[in-house]
Parts: structure tokens; sequence; C-alpha cells
């Protein structure tokens, strides 16, 4: 079972390296550079994966916390508590990539932009989910405490999805959906989407391993 | 090629953050290990009393 584990991991991690490869390739090789902003908005194939996988690992998160208070099994503690600590990872960087590409195009790192705001404040709800965790002194209580954050949490998910159409602000609107980008362009964020999505699986199936670890330290610690 | 910096700038944090996360898991995995190790010696040593 642990070996089918194990190959499993490792075929992920394969999958991974061979699409962030290809998607390096798509974003320096073959995608053209596009008129208005030069070089720099290539950063978008960098920064939309980061944003989506926010989201994905906030939505796993979600349903973790949801069957933890439901079932009370702790496997789906371990894993909303593993993507959460996975998901901050990818928030930060999106938060930080934003930063860089808005610098030269907006004229600021920073702006109180709608769709930036809900990200930050996504970002600082699910430090809170975390740091509930380590404070805790009761493992099932904290992960009781930990569920009702990382669900309240989640309600500031479609705030950041609909954030360029509900509020007007100088994010560009939905271009991804309503067809505004090149075959090229879209082909690219779709090999970058799949290779960073490929990877925090890696990352996700790694931290859970790590936790399961920990569960069988306390467990003979106790007996 | 204006604006290079930027660009090189956002790939080289994104993969350092990336990379850092992935030795963080590796060095928490390894003293896991140990002290599971440890653990497993001592309950060995106390069977055996």
């Amino acid at each position: 079972m642990k070996e089918r584990g194990v190959m499993r991991s490792n075929s992920l991690l394969g999958l991974s390296f061979l699409l962030m490869v290809a998607a390096l390739y798509l974003v320096f090789v073959y995608v053209p550079t596009e008129k208005e902003m030069g070089i720099v908005q290539r950063i978008f194939y960098l920064m939309v994966p980061m944003g989506w996988l926010a989201l994905l690992s906030f939505l796993i998160v979600f349903i973790g916390s949801i069957l933890y208070l439901r079932k009370r099994e702790s496997r789906w503690d371990i894993l909303a508590h593993s993507s959460a600590e996975v998901g901050i990872v990818f928030t930060t960087l999106a938060l930080i990539t934003g930063a860089i590409w808005a610098k030269p195009i907006w004229g600021v790192w920073w702006t109180w932009e709608p769709r930036l705001t809900a990200t930050l404040v996504l970002w600082l709800i699910y430090l809170a989910y975390l740091m509930v965790r380590s404070f805790a002194t009761e493992e099932s209580r904290g992960a009781r405490f930990a569920a009702v954050v990382g669900i309240i949490g989640f309600i500031d998910i479609p705030i950041v999805a609909l954030a360029t159409t509900l509020w007007r602000g100088m994010h560009p609107g939905a271009v991804i959906f309503e067809g505004g980008l090149a075959p090229s362009m879209l082909l690219t964020l779709l090999v970058s989407i799949a290779a960073f999505t490929a990877l925090y699986f890696c990352l996700l199936g790694r931290r859970i391993g790590l936790r399961e670890v920990e569960a069988e330290i306390k467990k003979l610690s106790q007996d | 090629m204006e604006n290079l910096g930027y660009l090189f700038a956002a790939f080289t944090i994104v993969w350092a953050v990336i990379f850092g996360y992935v030795f963080s898991l590796s060095r928490r995995q390894r003293h896991l290990w140990r002290e599971l190790d440890s653990l497993k010696e001592t309950m060995r040593g106390k069977g055996q009393d």
C-alpha cells in the first residue's frame, strides 16, 4: 500500500517536472511578446497559476473542514491543514508576483484595488487558520476551531473570483473566460496551470505524509 | 527588453520560495523519522525489560 503511494507520488513528480519544462519552453520561447506591456507580461503565466492554486487549496480546506466537522475523522483534518499550509505558500507567491507585475504597469507595488484587497484578506484568513492550529493546547480543539475558520474563510473565495465583475478596479476583467487571449497565450497559460497544479498535489502529498508521521509519533508517545 | 529585471525577479522569487518550502518539508521529514525511530527503539527496549 505504502509502495503504491510512493510510486504514485514519484509519477506525479515526474509529470510535474515534464509539464514544468514544457511550460518554461512555452513562456520563454513559444509565446509571442504582448504588444502593450512587453516582456513583463510573461509574469501573467506565473501569477495566474499561483492565484488558481490559492483558490483550489482553500476549496480543499473548505471541503476537508466540513467533512471533519461531520465525521470527526482525523484524515479530513490532516487534508485541510496540509492544504492550508501549501495554499498559503501559493497565495503569498500570487501576492508577490502580482506586486512585481503591478510596479512597471500601474507604477505602484500595491494598491487597495478590490481583487488585491480580497486576496490579501484571504491570505490573512488562512494565516489565522494556521495560527489557531499552532496555538491550540488541545489537538482536537484546535482542529475544530480551525475547521470553523476554514469554512467561514471560504466566503472570501467567490469575492476574490468575482471582484473584477462586482466592482470596478484596475484589474482587467475576465479576459481568460471571455476569449480575450490569443490561442498561443491560452495554451501557454493552460500548460503552466497544469504544471503548477501537479506540483501542488506533490507538495500536498508530502505534507500529508508528514502529518501522518506526526500522528504516529503522538500515538506511540501516548501508549 | 525593458522591464526584464521584473520578469527575472518574479521567476527567481517563485522558484526560491518553492525550493525553500520543499527543503523545509524534507528537513521536517528527516527530523520526524529520527524521532519515530528513537521512539520505536525505546519501546523495544521497554518490551525486553
